[in-house]
């Protein structure tokens, strides 16, 4: 469904993205993860289209995404921080999407009900805490029911009650055959949703493995451990 | 893109600089033409207002809205929404509060005080003159992401084109003044879009008598409808090519 093809980015002279080749499909969901700098962020907005490569191309359902926008109707994007409108409520945000969509399927309102957010529908943007904006983000980025969820540090912020609302979410929707793309710093949230992990470490791929696949290469049980495993391996390689 | 253009200009209504912006304009222009029976001060006043003020409100007050809508902005991409769309909806929406503002503040008295052709000029040239200044606050914004240097840059552009631009016009005429030089300042002028501005709207006022030999020249050429013509459309590439620049930065701008 998506295909990452060759994408360098460069911010100055700072390599951010060096030489990425990826591609995800349907009812997949992936966890992107790595340490902080990595190049996660730039990587899922260049998806998006908020960043621009600097060579390379993203092909969505075959078809270029550079200077399209129609595709992000199929998006739905979850940003790490979300910034909004200081002194817009949330009802008006909420709306202000709805109109500016104008789409005419069904919503999914799922999530304003499970996060209770009719309860605040007045309260402006500014007055909210981090992990009400969270709500907020991943609400809107559930409403039009895309074809992919892109999620970004999703449960980052949320108290643990939101956060397993959230989860509860994320694998309903991977049921339906959704593409669901997590970064995430906390492994041991994501052992129940994930098929499929890909490790990033100074603008490259690391490894992308199937979680079987990976979890049988290692005999654990635990993705982190797992993962701390195949690091540790490579550390040792680089000092032999 | 009616939408966004809508959300936009509805935002600006709800800001209550911009009121304050059209009432001071209302009570400037009214207690102006109020102060004599002749309309010709009052038209000298609002001169005044759309060379100084509307430039300096028109661009600090887009470069800052712009800033501030960075949250905005930054929401609308992950929308399936192109663009040019974006930057030309808050151009729009941000134009047509502006020219709106100084419709009601500066026109409405023109318009009633001095309803020939020289007021409909001053109203036609203040509202180009927002429009100019709009963008390039636009430019101005989309150079730095830093807020403070920003509106620096745009405070810059007004001094020199509100008072720099006519010292350096001056420095010029003295140093060169044993040459022919009329003919070259009608081109320099072109560089300012307030000295066109100023110079079109003095044409059509009485005082043009006292402008001298340059004054007859500029008569000679902006006093025609050739000139007339040209002056606009000059003013036109003045919001043209600004707003163009910062659009095809935009396109290519990562957030």
């Amino acid at each position: 469904m998506i295909e990452i093809k060759n994408i360098y980015k460069k911010f100055g002279k700072l390599e951010v993205l060096n030489d990425i080749n990826l591609s995800f499909k349907k009812g997949e969901c992936i966890a992107l993860i790595g340490p902080n700098g990595c190049g996660k962020t730039t990587l899922i907005k260049s998806i998006l289209g908020m960043v621009i490569p600097s060579k390379g191309d993203i092909l969505f359902n075959e078809k270029s995404i550079l200077k399209e926008f129609k595709y992000r109707e199929q998006i739905g994007y979850m940003p790490q921080i979300g910034r909004y409108p200081d002194y817009m409520t949330v009802g008006q945000i909420i709306e202000m999407i709805k109109k500016i969509r104008n789409s005419n399927q069904v919503l999914d309102e799922d999530l304003v009900h499970a996060f209770e957010l009719e309860k605040i529908v007045d309260k402006q943007m500014r007055t909210l805490s981090g992990g009400t904006t969270q709500k907020v983000s991943a609400t809107l980025a559930f409403l039009f029911n895309p074809e992919v969820l892109i999620l970004d540090e999703p449960t980052a912020g949320l108290d643990p009650l939101a956060s397993e609302i959230l989860k509860e979410k994320i694998i309903k929707e991977k049921e339906k055959g959704k593409l669901i793309l997590i970064t995430s710093h906390l492994l041991s949230e994501l052992d129940d949703l994930i098929t499929q992990i890909i490790y990033m470490q100074d603008g490259t791929v690391h490894f992308h493995q199937s979680i079987a696949d990976l979890l049988e290469s290692t005999n654990e049980q635990k993705i982190s451990k797992a993962i701390a495993k195949i690091l540790k391996n490579k550390s040792n390689e680089q000092n032999h | 893109m009616n939408r966004i253009i809508k959300i936009i200009f509805l935002d600006i209504l709800k800001n209550k600089i911009i009121l304050a912006y059209t009432l001071i304009l209302a009570i400037l222009s009214w207690s102006s033409f109020g102060l004599e029976d002749n309309s010709a001060k009052g038209l000298l006043t609002i001169l005044n207002i759309i060379l100084f003020t509307v430039p300096l409100v028109s661009i600090l007050f887009a470069t800052i809205y712009l800033y501030n809508s960075a949250e905005f902005i930054e929401l609308l991409l992950s929308q399936p929404i192109k663009r040019k769309k974006i930057w030309l909806s808050l151009f729009l929406g941000l134009s047509l509060a502006m020219v709106l503002a100084f419709f009601i503040g500066a026109g409405i008295p023109l318009l009633i005080n001095a309803p020939d052709s020289v007021g409909i000029m001053m109203l036609v040239i203040g509202c180009l003159i927002t429009l100019v200044f709009v963008a390039l606050a636009f430019l101005s914004s989309i150079l730095t992401r830093d807020k403070a240097k920003g509106i620096g840059i745009a405070i810059m552009g007004w001094l020199y084109f509100a008072l720099l631009f006519d010292g350096i016009i001056l420095y010029l005429l003295f140093q060169f003044s044993d040459y022919p030089i009329e003919k070259a300042m009608i081109v320099v002028t072109a560089f300012s879009p307030i000295d066109l501005a100023r110079i079109q709207i003095l044409l059509h006022l009485d005082v043009s008598a006292m402008m001298g030999y340059t004054g007859a020249i500029f008569k000679d050429f902006f006093g025609t409808s050739l000139g007339l013509l040209l002056s606009f459309s000059l003013l036109c590439l003045w919001i043209i090519i600004p707003f163009f620049i910062s659009l095809i930065k935009f396109k290519n701008k990562d957030l």
